[in-house]
């Protein structure tokens, strides 16, 4: 298949290793739920003496590291070849686009010189 | 015109058994798994939500005939331009091109034997069809009259309509998007024949894949945007309703940034169909083949950073709307790229003006003026004056059929002997793309007028100084209407009556044209091997077409 082709992985071939094997899974479950016990316990505080908003923050950052858990380990994206890394990575990179995008809009509203 | 000897040299298919023939009960069509019936069955299935957007399209402009309100009262006229919007944006529009003419050439334009997933590729169609059955029940309730854009608070608080019902409808649909374009990028990464390389594949795959780009990374927002309003409306939750501390103006930004790309779903399929038209019937290599590749991702990625062009009135901040601003007219360049690049290959070539082309032609044209009205919009100062007119239904009408229909009649009619087998009439094809051209500007150009003068969209009454221009544009509508019926007849008769099509009708050099018509099940008799470089009408392509051509005339004489 000329250069053109052969230097893909053929996606339907698994590599035959167990990954992280039953222990391991169940040791990632278990980080999730830790995770998500941790959000509920970090709900009940007052986090706003940090800053405003600090609680969205802590919340959103435990959410994206159980997140991405998930994906490399239950969704094998750790053994994947790079273009399925690259999806992955694409697909953040646009919802960052779309949250930044939007956020532009709601920080510069009200007065000053770009304001209303 | 007859099958000669120089085609035949080079041909991958001879089989008398194809795709038609193989297996005629209803479970061999419902339960397949070859692309090419799946393909043939969303043609059916777009048809229809086509016909049915387009008697809402009839009747809006029955009711524009006269300044008042008297055909339909409006409430009623409220849910027939909604209807007529969600019927042709979501199951028309978005699918058409990819899903019927993408879905039945990929794979053999590539050398493969199928998509890669045949079954996730009979699933959408379900999907589709469900979404479908969905949206068509909930019309036939009573309809939606929120506009297709499902605006908040309106569609969450005030409208007393069938809002969720449709939600779930477009809702399921969009999966069908979604796993036709993780199809599409599966199958291209994968399944390409020996020698097709990259910079070999055709701009029609190339432009599907830029689709597919915006189908997985977009498609899942509007979902979750609609289901949002769905929780909103069923649940009280606060997201959109300011009354419950939402922001209605979130809703704008979530939707668009799916429904602006969509755009360029509904528009590149088009140009890449125009890609294959522009090279093929002026026989020669496109100018700036790279180019014109890479400008379809271009769109695709800055595509999707220009939504806020729609929300300059909305109360958007005045800093974003100036970014978005810019980044509209940045996005101009590669669709300018394109047309430069079309308009540099016809230059000197050996142009046939077949029923085809002359859509290819109409696309360049029309594209134009609905990109350059855009350009109109995108800048901040005038589209305060233009937003919500008329202007911006003639520019997006300009786009969406000038761009997507135009393109999406062209392709049916280039790939239609492949498709079946059989030749539609050549004198037919070209009066209904005359009369759709002539019927086209009769119904839209007139529109933009109207805006420009500050007719407002969505209104079913308007002052009777704009009377004439309104009874331009239902004139135009109903030659439009004639011309777009035309290939239903011809095309059904061509099935029936129909002179046998050649394997390579038109002469060309495209692996496409290098299998029989139709088709066998697995496309190609033997596994194809890709030795020539794209649009080669030289002798390197293992054709030699400028013989089969002379020898094409001869026997026509």
């Amino acid at each position: 298949m000329a250069e053109s082709t052969t230097e893909h992985h053929n996606p339907h071939v698994e590599v035959p290793n167990e990954h992280i094997g039953i222990p391991g899974y169940l040791g990632v479950f278990a980080l999730l739920v830790v995770g998500t016990i941790l959000t509920y316990y970090v709900a009940l505080m007052d986090l706003d003496w940090i800053f405003a908003g600090a609680n969205t923050l802590v919340a959103l950052g435990i959410a994206f590291t159980k997140m991405t858990f998930v994906m490399l380990f239950f969704m094998h994206v750790r053994w994947s070849p790079k273009l399925v890394w690259m999806a992955a990575v694409g697909a953040f990179f646009w919802l960052a686009l779309m949250f930044a995008y939007t956020m532009q809009d709601y920080l510069t509203r009200g007065t000053g010189y770009f304001g209303h | 015109m007859e099958t000669v000897g120089a085609i035949e040299a080079g041909s991958y298919g001879t089989a008398k058994l194809n795709y038609l023939n193989n297996g005629s009960t209803l479970r061999s069509w419902l339960l397949t798994k070859d692309h090419k019936r799946i393909a043939i069955m969303y043609l059916i299935s777009v048809s229809v939500f086509f016909l049915m957007g387009g008697l809402y399209a009839a009747t809006i402009r029955l009711e524009l005939l006269t300044p008042a309100s008297d055909l339909l009262e409006t409430g009623t006229y409220n849910k027939v331009f909604t209807q007529h919007g969600i019927l042709m944006v979501f199951f028309f529009l978005i699918p058409s091109i990819p899903a019927v003419l993408g879905n039945f050439l990929i794979p053999i334009m590539i050398g493969a034997k199928d998509l890669a997933l045949p079954r996730i590729n009979l699933l959408s169609l379900y999907i589709y069809w469900i979404g479908g059955a969905i949206t068509l029940w909930a019309l036939m309730q009573g309809g939606v009259d929120t506009g297709w854009t499902f605006y908040t608070p309106y569609s969450t608080t005030f409208s007393n309509t069938y809002v969720l019902a449709v939600g779930v409808g477009i809702f399921i649909n969009g999966f069908s998007s979604i796993l036709t374009g993780v199809n599409f990028l599966v199958t291209i990464h994968t399944m390409r024949a020996p020698g097709m390389t990259w910079f070999r594949m055709p701009l029609f795959v190339w432009a599907h894949y830029a689709v597919s780009l915006i189908f997985v990374l977009g498609t899942p927002v509007v979902a979750i945007t609609l289901l949002l309003v769905a929780i909103e409306r069923v649940a009280h939750v606060g997201i959109f309703d300011p009354a419950l501390g939402g922001d209605p103006i979130l809703f704008q930004h979530m939707f668009w940034f799916y429904s602006h790309p969509a755009v360029y779903i509904m528009v590149l399929p088009g140009m890449g169909i125009v890609s294959e038209l522009i090279a093929n019937f002026a026989r020669k290599r496109i100018f700036g083949y790279e180019f014109v590749a890479f400008s379809s991702i271009g769109l695709a990625v800055f595509g999707f950073l220009v939504w806020g062009h729609h929300m300059f009135v909305s109360g958007q901040s005045m800093y974003a709307s100036l970014v978005f601003s810019f980044l509209t007219m940045v996005v101009a360049i590669p669709s300018a790229i394109k047309m430069f690049n079309w308009t540099a290959t016809l230059y000197q070539g050996s142009i046939s003006f077949d029923t085809p082309m002359l859509y290819g032609l109409a696309f360049m044209g029309l594209f134009l003026i609905g990109g350059f009205t855009g350009l109109y919009l995108g800048a901040l100062g005038l589209n305060v004056h233009l937003t919500d007119t008329y202007f911006v239904i003639g520019h997006f009408h300009y786009v969406m059929v000038g761009g997507q229909v135009i393109a999406y009649l062209g392709g049916l009619h280039y790939w239609w002997p492949k498709m079946t087998g059989k030749m539609y009439s050549e004198f037919w094809g070209r009066v209904a793309a005359m009369l759709i051209f002539v019927g086209f500007n009769l119904t839209f150009f007139p529109q933009l007028i109207l805006g420009y003068l500050g007719m407002p969209r969505r209104y079913a009454a308007y002052p009777p100084e704009m009377q004439v221009l309104n009874i331009f544009s239902s004139a135009g509508a109903s030659v439009l209407g004639v011309g777009l019926t035309m290939p239903v007849f011809y095309f059904i008769h061509s099935l029936i009556k129909g002179k046998p099509a050649p394997d390579n009708p038109w002469l060309l050099p495209g692996l496409e044209w290098r299998t029989s018509s139709p088709p066998p099940t697995e496309n190609f008799d033997k596994p194809p091997v890709v030795t020539w470089e794209i649009y080669d009408f030289g002798d390197e392509n293992g054709l030699d077409l400028e013989a089969a051509r002379r020898e094409a005339a001869t026997v026509n004489a």
